[in-house]
């Protein structure tokens, strides 16, 4: 019994986020509340659903628990923490392809007088143009990555509980950002930003430097991020030991979800030449319409 | 016009570096002015009074999480800070080194005020219930934990390494880590109260 009074008090929030929680439940509710509306012939199939509900859950746990002590205090969790963020949780989002099931499960006017006017303005149109340009969105993509390693960035941002909040939310916004510009169901002449080569090679390209800074780190014989050992570990680890495995799950995970990036592609793009795409069921026109 | 376009220049550059220079301040130790939140707390001191961060305004304090049976890190540490001290101009009087306790298990007030002391009239031990240590190692975002303890008891704590720096007004200013001198400190501690 104490083991599961543990347990729950391991899925308490840590320091507690309105918005988060927000974010997290409003979007599996009016996701919910979609899926009731959306007729059986539009029904997205179990694997998106799924997808959906394990991305917000996993963005939920490592934002919203007790895994967020810990993200602060042993450099390989925060690393899981930020594979999640940025890669993991927005993925499995992306790929579940949500947004004609959440504009049905928004309440009308939410989506006709907030939502279509904010996403049909001129700025916010320019400013989605620029952050997903195809030479913007990958060079922020690592750059965001590298920045918040740099390791006086992350000593400061460790320190500091607002610093702290701008470094997580600024990976989990960049990571939908990223993960809809790469895995959008279009091709280019559907309507896709970026064609399906050109996102292919992007894919690739940018899983380099991440490669090369997760190995440098994880190779690394000196310790570059003191601030765990300045501010105590959650539990007796050398700082090595911490540094080299957050180091490996910045290099091989990371990579992997490029790769898998690549094959969802590869299987749209093979998928489209054979001309069976059904337009009925394109996404992200909900929006646009 | 261009012989005073010239002299603008010039009283321009000197402006500026007259700023450089006034504005300029030199920590050995790291900045971290403003970064982390005011001295608070709600503790016990080692003399059985319970104290907050109020009791501190007015003098810097320099904050250390430890604990007494401590092998290595705090004894080195708080004796370095002694040293420090004793080579500040007032030679340690406004400042207060208080000393928390991660281990309020073993670590009573009387074996606390033993240890404290040892090292100088300007040390404070501070033990708090469970939720008051949590609450103040979760404000400096500090942590502790246990390691399993031998056959015979005894046990060792992981901690944080840093000492917290506050000035008067309970402002956070500096992070003293284990590489810092006595020295470099004590001069720091100098310019702070100098100020």
């Amino acid at each position: 019994m104490p083991d599961l009074k543990a347990a729950l008090a391991f899925l308490l929030p840590w320091e507690f986020s309105p918005p988060a929680l927000i974010l997290c439940v409003g979007a599996v509710l009016f996701y919910v509340r979609g899926l009731r509306r959306v007729p059986a012939a539009e029904h997205p199939g179990f694997g998106r659903r799924l997808a959906f509900f394990s991305g917000w859950a996993l963005i939920y746990f490592v934002l919203q628990t007790h895994w967020d002590y810990l993200s602060q205090h042993m450099f390989f969790i925060h690393r899981i923490q930020h594979l999640v963020l940025h890669h993991l949780g927005p993925f499995l989002v992306v790929l579940a392809q949500p947004l004609p099931v959440l504009a049905r499960g928004l309440p009308a006017g939410v989506v006709d007088r907030v939502l279509r006017p904010f996403w049909r303005n001129a700025v916010t149109r320019f400013v989605y143009g620029v952050l997903q340009n195809w030479a913007v969105a990958p060079v922020l993509f690592v750059g965001l990555i590298f920045f918040w390693l740099t390791p006086s960035i992350h000593f400061d941002a460790m320190l500091n509980a607002r610093l702290y909040l701008v470094m997580n939310w600024s990976m989990l916004i960049d990571g939908m950002l990223f993960w809809a510009l790469m895995l959008d169901p279009r091709s280019r002449h559907e309507g896709a930003l970026i064609g399906y080569g050109p996102r292919i090679f992007l894919l690739l390209l940018t899983s380099l430097p991440q490669i090369f800074l997760g190995a440098a780190i994880g190779l690394a014989r000196h310790e570059l991020y003191d601030v765990y050992s300045v501010c105590g570990r959650a539990w007796p680890m050398s700082p090595l030991e911490d540094q080299s495995l957050g180091g490996l799950i910045t290099w091989i995970p990371a990579g992997m979800m490029h790769l898998l990036g690549v094959l969802v592609l590869l299987g749209r793009w093979m998928h489209s030449d054979q001309g069976s795409t059904k337009p009925g069921a394109l996404p992200a026109v909900s929006l646009n319409a | 016009m261009p012989q005073r376009l010239k002299l603008l220049f010039a009283a321009l550059a000197a402006c500026a570096a007259l700023a450089a220079c006034t504005h300029k301040e030199h920590w050995h130790t790291d900045n971290i002015d403003g970064l982390m939140p005011k001295l608070d707390l709600n503790m016990t001191d080692d003399a059985g009074q319970p104290v907050t961060g109020a009791t501190y305004r007015g003098k810097t304090v320099l904050l250390y999480f430890g604990y007494t049976n401590c092998p290595d890190v705090c004894p080195t540490t708080l004796a370095k800070l002694a040293q420090a001290l004793k080579d500040t101009k007032n030679h340690g009087a406004g400042t207060q080194v208080l000393f928390v306790t991660v281990d309020p298990k073993r670590d009573t007030l009387s074996r606390m005020h033993e240890y404290v002391h040892a090292f100088g009239p300007w040390f404070v031990g501070l033990r708090g219930t469970h939720d008051e240590l949590r609450a103040l190692t979760k404000r400096y975002r500090v942590t502790y934990s246990y390691a399993k303890p031998d056959k015979d008891g005894n046990y060792e704590v992981t901690h944080s390494t840093a000492v917290f720096v506050f000035d008067g007004t309970g402002r956070s200013k500096l992070l003293i880590l284990p590489r810092d001198s006595a020295k470099a400190i004590a001069a720091d501690l100098d310019q702070l109260a100098s100020r």
